[in-house]
């Protein structure tokens, strides 16, 4: 098997990812996206990992898998707060940050 | 060999395929279900090269937990279970050409440096599964600090997202 | 931590059992970091919420320090006779420069040191260096923040986070004690960065108030551009001189190792450090706002000890300034420039302040700016010495004016002070003990070590006096106005709060003895401290006596510090400069207490005074008012200039005069002819016209779209430049 077919595989996934997470207004939506851009990322890892015959690759894939769970959990409990204090978890309507 | 590359093309096509859904479709209950099949792709793929312990947490994390908090968050946030709250940018024109312009840069440098390069090149006598026990050998060994520091980021995220969330009094 | 450092002893050369205090300096600032984490932990519990700690371990400090002082002291006076007898020096892995009190006759530097951490062949030491330098600000930080420390018991009683402020005391305490035993740059770093840090926290103490937390994040980001500058010159040090050991980089520094381009450069990225911390021109705008702290802070950390850590740093790797600006033999460079800009800076705009505590903050930068200059002119005793003296008069009067303000409950000196002198006798007597010392007269504290600083600029061939080294005749003139508008401001504030009749509301009463108590003993040290050194060769007291502080301060006939020159005191200059500050005095004293007082003992200024009269006087007083506009300068136009006003003033050009321009010709045109202005005014010109402007307004109007605050805009932009970049760096390599 090539090792490039898994790196590309995980370039189109993240792409594919960053895609959602700039066009998506739906907060659980974006969430979604950021878990393929992560496991874009997994991908790469475990290739890279059995590509040099080390466990490496997978123990940091194991990582981002658990920070991932961590990042989902806080994720959408502020997207839930946001739901509670808006109605509507639409992100262009969060933009105190305006200029 | 050839098996290999057959099985490796079929997950693939469908993984995409499942993630462009992901972030096309309209409805997010579906949007969800797709991304399940991405996440199964994935614990496939990790089966496929020899990172079996890898790949049965995907499916007891990702599958298993993640894509039910997503489920419990979608209900609990869905307005009225309507479906005409738009769930995309009006303008989706800058995040497509940013998707593309760096999918271009990234298969670019991933064509010029990795063409023909073997997954099991380093391996004379073929493929030899990382075991399970290598991978418990090395966490709970080399791994033991950044290990018992997730386990802490896990329990702090835990206790944030009870805080975040949790309903004021008489609110 | 006690038996790393035993371990890491080498035997050296002990010479009197009695420097045990001396060997273990690190202990002094180690009490107030424990401290604080004790009050920090437990503080609450404690019946009087934790500064009862604090007291303590300041106290342990103040009482080592003390010790330490007179085991140093008799150390040199030791060598002073006994040759050799005082070289020592202990250190491990070699870290400690062989080279220190090998030259005859002088006292190297203690340094002990363990090795902190090793990076490939490099292994980087940490460690104390107790020199007379250290031993001096050693005994200016305990006291000071001692007293500060019993004072802040009666200010800050019942405050809401009253454990919190003396926990950060305490952390100041041991971070600016830190800084000065530092035996290498990469410490001084480390401790540069804490006391900015406390400094940031005690600020905000009253975050609640915006001006307040604006005023601590205005010290924050001035002091950052300064830390680039400290960051940056040490890492240029470490790669010239190939050590971070301060010794070993000034020896580098002085015996040629580092090229002169080396050294120049990391002088002048240290300077840009000492602008930020020790309120140069111009990035001392944050010091004036730093006020908005409880006065006690303003005392401590940005009277007397943090903001002289810029100076302190200059004295300590004085060798790299003094080569790299080649002091001495000049007459000009960029840090006495500085000093002599400041100086004069901060003592013209002390006189528009209406607020008692901001009067002392620009005299505050305005001494700063003092000992900068004399450091610049290769003074570097009487740099020291006016750190020293500066320190106890000008605690003195911050400390006063948070009594005053404690009676009235304000620090507007026009509105809510004034005839405080029957009301106060206390703070009265020592805020007048401070003035006196601050104007220069004798033979107060501040007499002493300003003249010295004139002294040193060696510009003074006109009045008789030999020996600088060089001839800074412009820095003799700048600190010589600066002496007359000394006395001149002072004498304002004075009348203004304790003069005339009392302006605000109710009775003000004598603050308590938590109070009175430490102004009265920095009242005394404003007095004492210039006796410990007298001038030579004036036959005032006995040889014995005289220059005692240069002699245990400066390191002499060693490897790490230059050759300097000492300049010959001459009478003529110090009567000049008495004069100088009597005129100033004589000034404002006729001003105030004679003319403003005949229009009515309430009055604060003259109802005709120049600034009516006289257009240039009235420009003048805007200029300072408005604090040289600096604080305009930089946020308006550098940090407005970012918001887009760029299309607004096209615009605004284009509406106010190519409109009017247009207008005009159209009104002649009608004149020449209604075709003519139809045809070509109308549709050509003013089109054009018109177009312009439209399009800068709508470009304005488009740069303002990116900022919409939707974070996924900004992550898209972000996405697509790094990919931008990521396509450039792999199409390079």
């Amino acid at each position: 098997m090539l090792l490039n077919e898994m790196l590309l595989l995980g370039a189109v996934l993240f792409c594919i990812g960053v895609y959602g997470v700039l066009a998506r207004r739906n907060g659980v939506l974006v969430l979604m996206s950021i878990e393929l851009i992560l496991n874009a990322v997994n991908i790469n890892l475990v290739a890279f990992g059995a590509f040099h015959d080390t466990v490496q690759g997978q123990i940091f894939a194991l990582f981002v898998i658990t920070v991932a769970a961590a990042e989902v959990g806080i994720g959408l409990a502020i997207v839930l707060l946001l739901y509670r204090n808006r109605r509507s978890i639409d992100l262009d309507q969060v933009d105190l940050m305006k200029g | 060999m050839i098996a290999e590359h057959v099985a490796f093309g079929i997950i693939a096509a469908v993984m995409v395929a499942a993630a462009v859904r992901v972030v096309t479709t309209r409805d997010i209950m579906h949007a969800a279900l797709y991304l399940v099949i991405v996440l199964a792709g994935v614990a496939a793929l990790f089966l496929l090269v020899g990172a079996e312990f890898t790949g049965i947490t995907q499916v007891l994390i990702y599958i298993g937990a993640v894509i039910v908090l997503f489920l419990f968050g979608i209900m609990l946030t869905r307005s009225d279970f309507d479906q005409d709250e738009e769930t995309d940018h009006k303008r989706k024109f800058p995040a497509i050409l940013t998707a593309l312009l760096l999918l271009a840069v990234m298969v670019g440098a991933l064509v010029d440096r990795f063409t023909d390069v073997k997954l099991d090149a380093n391996l004379p006598g073929g493929q030899v599964p990382q075991t399970t026990a290598q991978v418990s050998d090395e966490l709970f060994s080399q791994y033991i600090v950044p290990f018992e520091a997730v386990s802490v980021l896990l329990l702090a995220a835990l206790i944030g997202a009870i805080v975040i969330a949790r309903r004021e009094e008489g609110g | 931590m006690l038996s790393a450092i035993a371990a890491a002893e080498s035997t050296g050369k002990a010479v009197a059992a009695s420097g045990w205090f001396l060997e273990n300096a690190w202990l002094i600032w180690l009490f107030p970091a424990v401290s604080f984490l004790l009050i920090l932990l437990f503080g609450k519990r404690f019946p009087r919420g934790g500064s009862e700690i604090g007291i303590a371990a300041v106290g342990a400090s103040f009482v080592f320090g003390l010790i330490t002082a007179i085991q140093w002291i008799s150390e040199v006076e030791g060598a002073g006779g006994g040759g050799a007898e005082g070289e020592y020096a202990a250190g491990a892995g070699g870290l400690v420069a062989a080279a220190e009190g090998e030259a005859s006759g002088g006292v190297g530097a203690l340094t002990r040191s363990i090795t902190w951490l090793t990076n490939g062949a490099e292994a980087i030491g940490a460690g104390i260096m107790i020199d007379g330098l250290a031993v001096m600000m050693i005994f200016v930080v305990t006291v000071v923040s001692l007293l500060v420390h019993i004072y802040s018991t009666d200010y800050v009683a019942g405050d809401r986070r009253y454990t919190h402020f003396f926990a950060f005391l305490s952390l100041f305490t041991a971070s600016m004690l830190f800084f000065v035993t530092a035996s290498t740059t990469l410490q001084m770093l480390v401790g540069w960065e804490l006391v900015g840090v406390c400094s940031f926290v005690l600020i905000g103490h009253w975050w609640e108030e915006k001006d307040n937390s604006d005023a601590a994040l205005k010290a924050f980001f001035t002091n950052r551009v300064g830390d680039m500058g400290i960051i940056i010159g040490v890492s240029i040090l470490f790669f010239g001189a190939g050590t971070f050991d301060v010794i070993g980089v000034n020896e580098a520094a002085i015996n040629g190792t580092m090229s002169h381009t080396v050294t120049l450069a990391a002088a002048l990225c240290l300077t840009a450090a000492v602008m930020s911390k020790s309120g140069q021109f111009f990035l001392h705008t944050w010091l004036p706002d730093a006020m908005a702290g409880p006065t006690p802070v303003s005392a401590l950390i940005h009277a007397a000890t943090m903001v002289v850590a810029g100076i302190f740093m200059v004295a300590r790797l004085y060798g790299v300034f003094f080569e790299g600006y080649a002091i001495g033999g000049s007459s000009i460079n960029l840090l006495a420039l500085i000093g002599g800009v400041t100086t004069l800076v901060g003592a013209t705009l002390a006189f528009v302040q209406n607020d008692i505590k901001r009067v002392l903050a620009y005299s505050t930068v305005s001494q700063l700016g003092y000992m900068v200059l004399a450091l610049g002119v290769g003074a570097w005793t009487a740099a020291l010495f006016h750190l020293f003296t500066h320190a106890f008069f000008k605690a003195c009067l911050f400390l006063g004016s948070g009594s005053v303000s404690h009676a009235v409950h304000s620090f507007d000196m026009k509105k809510d002070m004034g005839g405080l002198r029957q009301h106060m006798p206390h703070t009265y007597r020592t805020f007048m003990i401070g003035t006196v010392a601050l104007a220069g007269l004798p033979i107060l504290s501040g007499f002493w070590s300003k003249d010295e600083i004139l002294v040193g600029t060696g510009g003074w061939g006109l009045f008789g006096g030999t020996g600088g080294n060089g001839a800074y005749t412009v820095m003799l003139a700048m600190g010589m106005i600066t002496a007359a508008l000394t006395g001149a401001y002072m004498t304002r504030v004075v009348y203004l709060t304790f003069f005339g009749e009392f302006r605000g509301h109710g009775t003000p009463h004598e603050s308590g003895p938590r109070i009175t108590v430490p102004l009265w003993i920095l009242g005394g040290l404003a007095v004492v401290a210039g006796f410990i050194n007298f001038p030579a060769g004036f036959q005032l007291v006995p040889a014995s006596w005289e220059e005692k502080f240069l002699q245990w301060v400066e390191p002499v006939g060693v490897s790490y510090f230059p050759a300097i020159k000492h300049a010959t005191p001459s009478w003529t200059l110090a009567i000049v400069s008495v004069i100088v500050a009597f005129i100033g005095i004589g000034a404002a004293y006729y001003y105030y207490f004679v003319r403003v007082r005949a229009v009515s003992p309430a009055a604060t200024e003259l109802p005709d005074g120049p600034t009516t009269r006289s257009a240039v006087a009235r420009l003048g007083h805007r200029i300072l008012v408005n604090k040289y506009y600096l604080d305009w300068l930089y946020t308006t136009v550098i940090v407005g200039f970012v918001k887009g006003p760029l299309a607004r003033a096209a615009y605004w050009t284009n509406q106010n005069v190519i409109d009017r321009v247009v207008n005009e010709a159209g009104t002649r045109s009608v004149q020449a002819g209604e075709i003519v202005y139809h045809k070509v005014d109308q549709l050509v010109v003013d089109g054009i016209v018109n177009a312009t402007g439209k399009i800068s307004d709508s470009s304005g109007e488009e740069l303002r779209r990116i900022q919409t605050g939707k974070v996924q805009q900004y992550a898209a932009i972000m996405f697509a430049a790094a990919t931008i970049l990521a396509g450039i760096f792999i199409i390079v390599i």
